[in-house]
């Protein structure tokens, strides 16, 4: 009998598939998902080498439309989404007033007037109320949290494309990063993305969860000759951190501004105006006082979230993300460091259980795919 | 399944006493708890443990966790295998050993719990 999973926490519609394939289940955002199955380190270097299977149901999805749709859009991001075409997406932050981070999202354009936000599973609920809040301003412009109507597969690697292009009539080859496409996936009604957060190519599978069984198993059989594996949420974290992905809640927040985070490529600054323009325009005039900086450790030890960064005696910083980077032999971080140290070589200790490790600021992403 | 062959500790170490030496490693149940193992740190041979006394520390991709010295006793060898290849502590979590000591009291034994409290502990 398989145990039904804790009553405080959601299931993922793949719940009986990670459990057969042997997952290790967490607790997640309030869902239940698998941590590894085979091994975060086998299964990190199967997306780098080959590809990986990722169950991202936990990812919040909410729907902006009517004719006032791009201005609120516009209103509540600091990209420039009137940029998108439709099939096209772009990388944005959902910012506060002081220019922080209410969250960090993809926005997808479905129509001219018809907009998609894929959010964090943590903060959908907060966003979805801040969007509709800002709606409220606006005549024709409906917020819907469809969360609910989607899981969310991610085939990341560079087998990927090989991997799923018999399972679909889209034709990937013409599929751009940051595109995506409506068509079907092993049969089942699918809109395909060229998106991730791994910094290999691939791939994110919009189906209705229902469906979601069917295409991991068909995406699963298809990728098995190819080395194809099921990845869990370490793999997702120390692929990720390699390629310089922020994470919200450890290196973004709402008391990190846009430009504080190195995120200044995402400020669309001719926009009339958005929420927390002001607030940035000032900062970027002033210019900012920190940074998020990259490091890697020159001493064994690996440095985790928390972590206190010292320049001499001097406490200086704290380290938001920090792990094993499988691909690159070394322990890594990200920290808020002050302008003057957040730059390559710098020097930079950090207490590891009470030792401090010899470190050095080095550029992002730490990991960059060979093209 | 269990080796019967040694005791365990509730920090989750084993030890396989064999006359007044014995060798030490960690359980089935702690590898997969800590996942994929990146660094042992173990301490140097002559340094002496007392029973209980925190003689290293394995780093996982997940997080780091110290290890207990089950009994006590001078360090007589250390793996040095697991300095470059720590993967043994996952894959052959009973075959790999990470510290042997010259034990000082053998009667430290009883204090420890054999295979079938061990099971029952971690279920």
């Amino acid at each position: 009998m398989i145990e039904p999973a804790p009553a405080s926490l959601k299931p993922s519609p793949l719940r009986e598939r990670h459990l057969a394939l042997g997952g290790r289940m967490i607790a997640f955002a309030g869902w239940e998902l698998p941590l590894e199955y085979a091994g975060t380190l086998a299964e990190h270097e199967a997306v780098r080498t080959r590809a990986g299977l990722f169950d991202v149901s936990h990812m919040g999805e909410i729907e902006v439309a009517g004719g006032d749709a791009l201005a609120l859009v516009q209103l509540v991001t600091s990209n420039d989404a009137s940029r998108l075409a439709v099939g096209q997406a772009q990388y944005t932050a959902i910012t506060t007033p002081a220019g922080t981070f209410v969250d960090d999202a993809l926005v997808y354009r479905l129509a001219a007037d018809h907009f998609l936000f894929v959010v964090n599973a943590a903060t959908t609920a907060k966003d979805y109320g801040w969007v509709r809040e800002q709606a409220r301003t606006f005549g024709d412009a409906v917020v819907v949290d469809t969360s609910a109507r989607y899981a969310l597969l991610a085939l990341q690697g560079p087998l990927a494309a090989q991997i799923l292009q018999p399972l679909t009539g889209v034709d990937l080859s013409g599929l751009r990063y940051y595109w995506f496409a409506a068509g079907e996936v092993a049969g089942v009604r699918a809109t395909i993305s060229r998106t991730g957060y791994t910094g290999e190519d691939g791939f994110e599978i919009f189906v209705p969860p229902a469906a979601a069984p069917r295409v991991w198993d068909a995406l699963l059989e298809a990728g098995r000759s190819a080395g194809l594996r099921p990845c869990g949420l370490g793999a997702r974290d120390t692929l990720r951190l390699e390629a310089g992905m922020r994470l919200y809640g450890q290196d973004i927040d709402e008391t990190t501004t846009v430009l504080e985070a190195g995120l200044g490529w995402i400020i669309a600054w001719h926009k009339p105006t958005f929420i927390g323009a002001e607030a940035l325009r000032r900062q970027r005039e002033d210019g900012v006082t920190r940074r998020l900086a990259g490091f890697e450790l020159l001493e064994r030890g690996i440095a985790r979230p928390g972590a206190a960064v010292f320049a001499g005696e001097a406490r200086v910083g704290t380290v938001t993300s920090g792990g094993w980077a499988p691909s690159l032999g070394k322990a890594i971080g990200l920290a808020y460091l002050p302008v003057a140290l957040a730059r390559e070589g710098s020097e930079i200790a950090v207490d590891v259980r009470g030792r401090r490790l010899r470190a050095s600021v080095v550029p992002l992403p730490f990991y960059r795919r060979a093209r | 399944m269990l080796p019967a062959d040694r005791k365990y500790t509730t920090s989750h170490e084993w030890v396989r006493v064999d006359g007044t030496e014995a060798q030490i490693g960690i359980t089935d149940y702690a590898q997969r708890q800590l996942g994929d193992v990146v660094f042992v740190e173990l301490p140097e041979v002559g340094r002496r443990l007392r029973q209980g006394e925190a003689f290293g520390v394995i780093e996982s991709v997940k997080a780091a966790s110290d290890l207990f010295s089950p009994m006590s006793g001078e360090v007589i060898e250390v793996n040095q295998t697991l300095r470059d290849r720590p993967q043994g502590v996952n894959t052959d979590p009973y075959g790999t050993w990470m510290i042997r000591l010259r034990v000082d009291d053998p009667g430290e034994l009883a204090g420890l719990l054999d295979a079938a409290q061990y099971a029952e502990l971690v279920g």
